[in-house]
């Protein structure tokens, strides 16, 4: 902390000359960028992602790979550390000058990797390294002219990048509109064709987007002008409508709240109907994963549990199902009907998680991680061996799982649309047990669990109970989530289960926002329909064999950068945050001759705590 | 009324308790049953007992119970050289590193790409010990910058915060790292060269037959043992080493410098990892981009058993999880009728880590953690 508080500062007080600049940090990101262009392209990410086009012949997937990287640069190189009570300055032209310098920099990155490929063989270990990737950096016009083009772009995005400081606001705004509106457009693609089909509107998409994917050019530079002009005109009122939301109060607050909710329930019934058959899977897959990561919301971040393990419910579910109400089950021969075969499976999976939980309740948190994570392969293990092939199969697993027939209407995996509106029904009810839960007696002691274990257990709640509640309410919703997907896809394999799932739950959790369901729906949403789960490709299905990198990125980035998600619960953003929170009450406290014994005591408290840690 | 409530928590707890107890006398009962089983089929195979599970059981001869022991102490030193790096950082930082398997698996993929350019200039059959040396010191050098980099990116950020937080990062470096192998190098598994003869063939120590290549993990796992042994006891880096692991801030007041010594303790264990790294390579010569997932697992689960922060622990520990998970598959739930037992090697594993968590959470040989980390 203290070396970032003074390094602004420090140049802050020198002549601020054009050439007077940081020149380690400038090398230090510059060559940083390069290795990670570098390292993108030998992973095979702009060759990969070829096929998906942004705009049409123009911008494809494959380059959006590279570009956005000396982009982040150089807006990162730039960028100044704001801390209250500290000279900040102004961004000038030397801030600009400092992402040049870095893009030029990280221009070397593609540079040696083109003169690299063309002079020597290294495709034995590196896969990627050969001819198509030589072509796809020289954008198939010979080295000069790749070298070339790659410092000129480099420059010119890091420039872009750190020209964001500079910009006013308003300019900022509207680029960062049209940025991400482009890239949003483009994305849904699949999704606004078919809705526009639905409704009859053909011509419109099809002029939109290109044969081969991708919005034409034309459609692109309309599209920049209307989300330009729409951010000029909503310009502070998406902010004001949210913030009159939140200051809403009791009825009013109430009434504003129905209207939000019926308004999104309503599309999330209307909307399916218009929608194809891939685009309804794909909701259906982000259903599915939307209820496992309820459960493991309640488990991880409204109770503090890592639960590595959290598969293994999943699995509970999708087995208990097949082997009640499949006709080739080995063992049970009667074929239960969903509906009653799904009571045993809640009653199944709370006892597993009793089971579970009961031994590693009482563990230090991080080995209750590595433990649940070996439960997790243990119960797949148990799935796939010799030893209990009687009952579920083996490796073969259990095949011929039948339809959920409801009466009214049979859902199978044949009509995702049925299996949307199925798992619908089961998120809004675990999305309200979930939001009764957080401000029940049982939630605030999860939280209060979260916070700090020793206290909690002072302040008289019952610490054992309460997580073993927690894991069983998981388990419950993750078995639920299991025995729609073994009815979806008609039969359960053991490989269906490995722990990679419980991880990609847990980045969801983690991305949208622990211990907030706002948050997990979001994290859903983007990562399961845009990236795809394990196995179920998103809409950018491009990405199969990269989305797992990613997935290790993000949880990598949102660690060091936002631990609170991208859509915080309150609460938790301020454990995660305590020492800024009291710094900042302790700057405020200086100005005010009140407040000051009040702000003296508080960092007080904090070295307290500290402090009894010691002697324990 | 405090005796009411008093009577009320305990009851309630209790009832966690009974079952932890089931669990513990279920598992310590069917180890019991099953060596009993195992040894009555062993000694007097027309007894009912030895019947009453299994009645096809054959039991073990001498030399086939040998090999497994052998093979089960060399995959068991393995374990042991992962374990201390996992030992070392949570003896220091407190945190499990979950991405050191990845270190691991660092190793064995850069000693396979050495080893195969090796191959193809006709060195490796020619002067295999030389070889041998240099991706050993290619493979250190890779796992340890790779340990340290980690450091620098993912972990020093966040040196202080709640405990949980860099566990999660490391699952995501750990993820990262993986998946980044398999796009740079291909997903397909990579095979190590053929071993020279000499070494591959089987010897004979003390009646015991063991593979040359089983010989040479042993050999050089306790070699490094030793040598790391030496730096931690004995040498003034290892000294600060303790000094940081005992407490950071009373170090840092004594002049050691404690960033430093945090990455020293980083590319140590690497250092292992990558020794490990090849020793894998060497004895199943064969690695992937998930090499790294399964043995870093257990290598934790050594570490515990061994008591964690404990590295004559950790690599005693290694040892022991090595060996049962190769002898309790046949010696415990053969006899007992399970069939198909060599699938369960990694349940074993597991259920041992469960076991020691339940019975001496504290390890084998009790753990040495900083002050703060105990409680």
């Amino acid at each position: 902390m203290s070396a970032t508080m003074s390094a602004p500062s420090s140049t802050s007080k020198a002549a601020p000359g054009l050439l007077d600049l940081d020149w380690r940090r400038i090398g230090k990101w510059g060559g940083l960028c390069a290795m990670v262009m570098v390292l993108v392209s030998l992973i095979g990410m702009p060759v990969g992602l070829e096929r998906r086009m942004i705009i049409e012949g123009r911008l494809s997937l494959g380059y959006l790979s590279l570009v956005w990287i000396p982009l982040l640069f150089g807006y990162v190189v730039s960028k100044r550390v704001v801390l209250e009570g500290v000279e900040t300055p102004d961004p000038s032209a030397r801030d600009v000058f400092a992402g040049l310098c870095t893009g030029v920099l990280s221009g070397l990155g593609p540079m040696l990797l083109v003169l690299g490929i063309d002079n020597f063989n290294l495709r034995d270990p590196l896969v990627n390294w050969g001819p198509q990737l030589l072509e796809q950096l020289t954008f198939g016009r010979g080295i000069g002219f790749g070298v070339a083009a790659w410092f000129g772009i480099c420059a010119v995005l890091g420039l872009l990048g750190s020209l964001m400081h500079v910009l006013p606001k308003d300019v900022r705004r509207v680029v960062s509109f049209v940025t991400y509106g482009l890239l949003f457009i483009s994305i849904l693609e699949a999704v606004i064709s078919d809705l526009s089909e639905g409704f009859g509107l053909e011509s419109l998409t099809d002029a939109m987007y290109a044969k081969r994917g991708g919005l034409t050019v034309k459609s692109s530079i309309i599209l920049v002008v209307v989300i330009g002009v729409f951010s000029i005109l909503t310009k502070g009122r998406l902010k004001g409508a949210t913030s009159r939301y939140k200051e809403l109060q009791g009825e009013e607050r109430k009434r504003a709240s129905i209207v939000l909710f019926s308004g999104v329930a309503g599309l999330c019934i209307v909307l399916p109907l218009f929608l194809g058959k891939i685009v309804n899977e794909l909701l259906a897959n982000v259903g599915l994963f939307l209820l496992l990561a309820l459960g493991l919301n309640i488990v991880v971040g409204l109770a503090g549990i890592l639960d590595l393990g959290y598969v293994a419910f999943f699995a509970v579910g999708g087995y208990t199902t097949a082997v009640l109400t499949s006709a080739e089950s080995p063992f049970f021969t009667p074929e239960l009907h969903f509906g009653f075969a799904l009571i045993i499976v809640i009653l199944m999976a709370g006892l597993t998680g009793l089971v579970i939980g009961a031994p590693v309740i009482r563990m230090r948190g991080d080995y209750l991680a590595i433990v649940t994570l070996g439960f997790g392969e243990i119960i797949r293990l148990l799935f796939m061996s010799d030893w209990l092939k009687p009952y579920f199969g083996g490796a073969q697993g259990i095949t011929n799982v039948p339809p959920v027939d409801l009466g009214f209407a049979v859902v199978t995996g044949i009509d995702p649309r049925s299996v949307f509106y199925l798992v619908l029904v089961f998120c809004t009810l675990a999305i309200y047990v979930s939001w009764r839960l957080q401000a029940s007696r049982l939630g605030r002691a999860w939280m209060a669990i979260r916070e700090d274990e020793q206290v909690a257990e002072a302040m008289g709640i019952n610490t054992v109970n309460a997580k073993l509640m927690a894991f069983v309410v998981g388990a419950m919703m993750a078995a639920v989530s299991g025995a729609v997907l073994a009815a979806k896809v008609g039969s359960v394999f053991p490989n269906s289960f490995m722990i990679l799932v419980s991880i990609i739950i847990l980045v969801v959790v983690i991305v949208g926002g622990m211990g907030n369901i706002a948050g997990v729906l979001v994290g859903s949403f983007v990562l399961i329909g845009v990236l795809g789960g394990p196995r179920q490709p998103g809409l950018l299905q491009e990405f199969q064999s990269y989305k797992l990198l990613i997935y290790g990125a993000l949880l990598v980035f949102m660690m060091l950068q936002r631990p609170e998600g991208l859509v915080p619960s309150a609460r938790r953003s301020q454990e995660l945050h305590q020492e800024e929170f009291l710094q900042d009450a302790w700057l405020k406290g200086e100005d005010h001759d009140r407040e000051e014994t009040e702000a003296v005591k508080q960092p007080g408290a904090v070295s307290g705590v500290e402090g009894e840690g010691d002697p324990a | 009324l405090t005796a009411i409530i008093n009577r009320q928590s305990a009851r309630r707890v209790s009832r966690v308790d009974r079952f932890l107890t089931f669990i513990r006398v279920f598992l310590v009962g069917l180890i019991v049953i099953g060596v009993l089983a195992f040894l009555a089929q062993q000694f007097i195979p027309d007894n009912p007992f030895a019947r009453w599970r299994n009645p096809d059981a054959m039991g073990l001869t001498a030399d086939q119970f040998k090999g497994l022991l052998m093979s089960g102490l060399s995959q068991g030193a393995m374990y042991g050289l992962i374990a201390l790096g996992y030992s070392m950082v949570y003896g220091v930082l407190g945190f499990i590193n979950f991405a050191h398997g990845e270190v691991f698996m660092a190793g064995a993929m850069t000693g396979f790409i050495a080893s195969e350019k090796f191959n193809d200039s006709g060195l490796w059959e020619s002067n295999f010990l030389l070889c041998l040396v240099l991706i050993v010191i290619m493979a250190i050098s890779i796992s340890t910058l790779m340990a340290v980099l980690m450091e620098r990116v993912a972990y020093r950020p966040l040196r202080n915060s709640p405990r949980l937080i860099p566990l999660i990062t490391s699952i995501g470096v750990s993820f990262f790292i993986q998946n980044a192998v398999m796009g740079l190098f291909g997903p397909a598994s990579k095979p190590y060269p053929r071993l020279p003869e000499w070494l591959a063939k089987q010897r004979s120590i003390l009646t015991f037959e063991i593979a040359g290549t089983k010989l040479l993990v042993l050999v050089v796992a306790a070699v490094s043992m030793l040598g790391l042994w030496y730096l931690v006891e004995s040498t003034k880096t290892g000294k600060a080493m303790r000094a940081v692991a005992e407490d950071k801030e009373i170090a840092a007041l004594m002049g050691i410098n404690v960033n430093r010594t945090i990455v020293t303790t980083f590319a140590v264990g690497g250092a292992m990892a990558g020794v490990a790294g090849i020793l894998w390579g060497l004895l199943f010569r064969s690695v992937t981009h998930m090499t790294g997932f399964l043995p870093g697992i257990k290598a934790f689960t050594a570490a515990v058993i061994g008591g964690i922060g404990n590295l004559g622990g950790a690599m005693a520990g290694g040892i022991a999880l090595g060996s049962a998970e190769s002898v309790a598959p046949l010696v415990i739930l053969e006899p007992l009728g399970v069939p198909g037992v060599s699938q369960l090697k990694d349940v074993v594993a597991f259920t041992v880590l469960v076991l020691v968590l339940l019975f001496k959470p504290s390890g084998l040989f009790g753990e040495r953690l900083s002050a703060e980390d105990r409680a």
